[in-house]
């Protein structure tokens, strides 16, 4: 029994059981951190005393008989969720150097419930991109093999999880930010519906889009992460006033359900048929648990892409904009002028792919452009919720693959950044109509992983999980640690 | 420049009343706090933030929208206005855009209806502090986020406004009626109430409107004045040089008593305005606009034309008590005491001083015993003063100083006597037809009877004389 490769359920009982201790736990993993990591990379920074710290903590809880679900259990959190006095830096070189002077509400709910914050994970720069090669400071390689990316833009905590570097991980989720690397990386992430967990202290790319959401081992450590983190928070108007039911009926089963296949899904381009056979595989496997498939339409599912790469790039030249060189993070000296100030800051701190989307959204904002792009692109958004609105007429959840292909070879899709964001197919249609969407492993091809996507209605987690925990249990699934 | 005509519009920058930021639970600073003490990450604009509305900044934007007579929405929304400086935080500035709080309103003036095109929120940006000359030229500037966040309501005019005496009265109209609801206290000098007049001029009689210019940096009435009327005087100079007026924002330097030129409009700058994507479209609860429209005040301009209507006092007197608003309430309240309402309006405003009030009892009292000559107006005064500093009841300081007016003629006889026989000359001045003279033995009675019924000792005077 090696503690990296079980799930938060297994280390918790080991943990009260006295077994190891919360500080030994730790230890073992920053071993093992030390073992995989200098291939992997998936950290920027440890926090070895913070997590010293929270696992002293943790084990005087355990000695009184307080402690949760999650004391003691070692997490990764990715570069774009503040927390106090540790350096965040969106992945970027802009903020080298900046410490947040507050945690965000998703991370300090975690912390209240007792988990162990080993380090800050890598992602693309300001989680712009599917890849995590988009990163300030060094792209992050897939457990399974080094030579290919771990998806992104949060692959520093997807690898962590797959290479037994942390129990648990922390991503966003703008436009496939967590399923994709989750499907990558073989293992369970989870996007929640928008509003539903804070996205206070979430560096933002796309606020209308982002959301936070858990990397884990088995769907009920997906569903206990979720269900920590969930809840309104005073501070972010757009969380949600709701009851916390995101794993009522996890153990249900499928037997009834309808499950909507989408057609245009099915028939994306670019689709690998090692994905494809595996995806039918676990289709097989929910119908014989007793699911009913169905076909569904999403018909705007092509005008997707587009809609995405307007909205979420307007938003993002406005979020962005306080990078300036005047309060924190990079400043140029020298500067000439307060013009001058902001020029050189942002074109020697932001990398390519950040400049790119902030003056493609710069462009699309622009007078006389606004209504040609943005508010078309609302439009279609308007259009692709009603696809999902009609198609969940149809069927209680939706399943796809993923990502149409496994991981792929780092520097493959560098130099073609519309073949990178062709990557978000089958997930950015979650982001738009803002539902929740959970990917879990349904096998390997060319050895490595294939993601299963489960989309569910809108404050749907309950179902979409309840399907994913359907397909563990009939599959007999096991996340597998990569790198034993 | 006789027949050329101003045309004005106003912008005016509103802070309304609140305890806390418009987006973050920060106080809002007071005056020359120190820099950057009324600040926390929210406002700073720190990666990672989020905004969420103050209700109270709402609630006084939509009192004033009322006020105004404004159409209120079903649905209002924050729009991002993004532009890059540094004393703009997050580089955007969260305001309104397409569907601002409230439409189509008017303030009236003295027979003028200034029409208001729309009063929406936004928030305050910090200020820059330069060592050396402006922010291009300063060797180095230094940034005071306190003021960033403070709510501010925009209170937008059509161009209504016909001269500098107009726009002076409009802005005080306005004043008057945000602190009559409580929306703000509106100090010009305080940076509560910030004026920024779009001035052009076109010929007399001609309804085109002509080039616009926007003046900033105003600080009081009388710079608003000064600065509309300057600004009128050089556009119509340069337009009878054969010069045209450029679209430009100008600054109002105080010292050298003229407008300058500070930004030019030609290269417009782009806003990018789009909706604030953290900050949920805002429905308006129809109860909620009922409520505050009931709890409303009567507005400075109705209550006038009320105080004159309901208890006959004079166009000025109603003017000046309904320009504030417990005054007026004061007045009212008394009033319902059984008070005479002139004699009312008279001791509020010429005797109550300025920033003092007092129960409508105890005024109803003193303005009782003075009109039914229980005591004199002078004692009345005193009376006044001594309520205002003890808070002790009139009745109870007249009994205690022996304030009685001596009005019975039995009492006052031997002492009008004794005053004729000390000033025979005047006496013999007034029986032979000088009647002026009486004042001097009025005077003296006076002195000798401090307490004696002007009135009622004239008359037995003048009966005393005729003999």
């Amino acid at each position: 029994m090696d503690p990296t490769k079980l799930t938060i359920g297994e280390l918790g009982q080991l943990l009260r059981d006295r077994e190891f201790s919360a500080q030994e736990l730790v230890l073992l993993h920053f071993d093992r951190i030390e073992e995989v990591d200098g291939e992997v990379r998936a950290y920027l920074r440890l926090t070895q005393e913070l997590a010293y710290e929270q696992a002293r903590i943790a084990d005087l809880a355990i000695k009184t008989g307080e402690a949760g679900p999650l004391t003691g259990i070692p997490m990764a959190v990715k570069d774009v969720l503040c927390v106090k006095g540790v350096e965040t830096t969106a992945g970027s070189q802009i903020l080298r150097g900046f410490k947040p002077p507050y945690t965000g509400t998703a991370v300090q709910r975690l912390f209240d419930a007792g988990a162990v914050m080993l380090g800050v994970t890598n992602c693309d720069e300001f989680a712009m991109g599917s890849s995590t090669e988009n990163s300030g400071y060094f792209p992050t390689h897939n457990p399974w093999n080094f030579d290919r990316v771990p998806g992104g833009s949060s692959g520093g905590s997807a690898a962590a999880v797959a290479a037994g570097a942390a129990t648990f991980g922390l991503g966003t989720d703008t436009g496939g930010s967590i399923r994709q690397p989750a499907a990558l990386c073989g293992v369970v992430g989870m996007k929640p519906t928008y509003g539903r967990v804070s996205r206070y202290g979430l560096i933002a790319f796309a606020s209308s889009l982002d959301q936070i959401g858990p990397f884990t081992r088995s769907v009920e450590d997906c569903a206990l992460v979720l269900e920590t983190m969930t809840g309104h928070d005073p501070l972010d108007a757009t969380s949600a006033n709701r009851p916390n039911d995101v794993r009522r009926d996890l153990a249900a089963g499928v037997e009834g359900m309808r499950l909507g296949l989408p057609k245009e899904y099915f028939d994306v381009a670019g689709m690998e048929t090692g994905v494809k056979v595996a995806v039918d595989h676990a289709l097989r496997v929910l119908e014989s648990a007793g699911a009913k498939l169905v076909e569904v339409s999403l018909p705007h599912t092509d005008y997707g892409l587009a809609a995405y790469y307007i909205i979420a790039p307007a938003e993002c030249s406005s979020n962005l904009a306080r990078f300036d060189g005047v309060k924190f993070g990079m400043s140029e000296q020298d500067a000439q002028n307060i013009t001058d100030l902001y020029t050189r800051t942002r074109r020697k701190g932001f990398g390519t792919e950040v400049r790119r989307r902030v003056m493609l959204g710069t462009y699309a904002l622009s007078s006389g452009y606004y209504d040609a792009y943005y508010v078309k692109a609302q439009k279609v958004r308007t259009l692709i919720k009603r696809d999902f609105d009609e198609a969940f007429a149809k069927c209680d959840a939706i399943v796809s693959a993923t990502s149409p292909t496994v991981a792929f070879p780092i520097g493959s899709k560098t130099q073609d950044p519309l073949s990178m964001y062709l990557c978000d197919v089958l997930t950015l249609g979650g982001n738009l109509a803002g539902l929740p969407g959970v990917s879990i492993p349904c096998g390997m091809s060319e050895g490595l992983p294939v993601g299963l996507q489960v989309l569910a209605p809108q404050w749907r987690e309950d179902i979409a999980l309840r399907v994913a925990r359907a397909y563990e249990v009939a599959s007999d699934m096991r996340v597998e640690v990569a790198l034993v | 420049m006789s027949d050329w005509e101003v045309v004005i519009g106003m912008e005016v920058h509103v802070q309304p009343t609140t305890r806390s930021k418009m987006f973050c639970g920060c106080a809002v600073a007071p005056l020359n706090a120190p820099p950057n003490t009324y600040v926390c990450e929210i406002c700073e604009g720190m990666p990672g933030v989020l905004p969420v509305i103050n209700k109270a900044a709402v609630e006084a934007c939509l009192k004033t929208a009322l006020a105004l007579e404004c159409e209120i929405p079903q649905h209002t929304k924050f729009d991002r206005k993004n532009y890059m400086y540094p004393d703009l935080p997050k580089g955007y500035q969260i305001s309104q855009y397409d569907l601002p709080m409230s439409r189509n309103g008017h303030l009236d003036l003295d027979g003028r209806r200034v029409r208001i095109r729309r009063v929406h929120l936004e928030e305050d940006t910090g200020k820059l502090i330069h060592a050396g000359d402006k922010l291009h030229k300063a060797s180095e500037s230094f940034v005071d986020l306190n003021r960033a966040g403070v709510p501010l309501m925009e209170i937008v005019s059509e161009p209504d406004l016909r001269s500098a005496d107009e726009a002076r009265e409009y802005a005080v109209a306005l004043r008057t009626l945000l602190r009559t609801i409580g929306a703000s206290e509106a100090e010009m000098e305080k940076g509560q109430l910030r004026a920024e007049p779009n001035i052009s001029i076109r010929r007399a009689g001609t309804d085109e409107l002509g080039v616009k210019t926007e003046l900033k940096n105003i600080n009081s009435f009388r710079a608003l004045h000064r600065a509309i009327a300057y600004e009128a005087k050089r556009q119509a100079e340069l337009l009878e040089a054969g010069g045209a007026v450029v679209q430009e924002t100008r600054g109002w330097s105080e010292a050298e008593q003229r407008t300058f030129s500070q930004r030019s409009k030609e290269f417009a700058e782009d806003y990018r305005y789009f909706p604030e994507p953290d900050l949920p479209p805002l429905e308006l609860d129809r109860g909620w606009i009922a409520e505050l429209r009931a709890g409303l005040p009567k507005l400075p301009g109705a209550r006038r034309k009320w105080l004159v209507d309901q208890y006959a006092i004079g166009a000025a007197a109603a003017a000046t008590l309904a320009s504030e608003r417990l005054r007026a309430d004061l007045f009212e309240s008394t009033v319902s005491k059984g008070a005479d309402p002139k004699t009312t309006a008279n001791w509020i405003i010429e005797e109550l001083p300025s920033g003092e009030t007092l129960s409508p009892e105890y005024l109803a009292d003193i303005v009782k015993l003075v009109t039914a000559g229980d005591i004199t107006r002078d004692q009345g005064r005193e009376v006044l003063a001594d309520t205002l500093s003890t808070r002790n009841p009139p009745l109870l300081i007249v009994s205690q100083r022996g304030f009685k007016q001596v009005s019975d003629e039995s009492s006052l006889g031997p002492i009008v006597r004794e005053v004729m026989a000390a000033n025979p000359k005047a006496v013999a001045d007034y029986r032979s037809g000088k009647h002026a003279a009486i004042g001097a033995l009025i005077k003296d009675l006076t002195t000798r009877a401090p307490s004696a019924n002007p009135r009622v000792a004239r008359e037995l005077l003048e009966k005393l004389l005729s003999f």
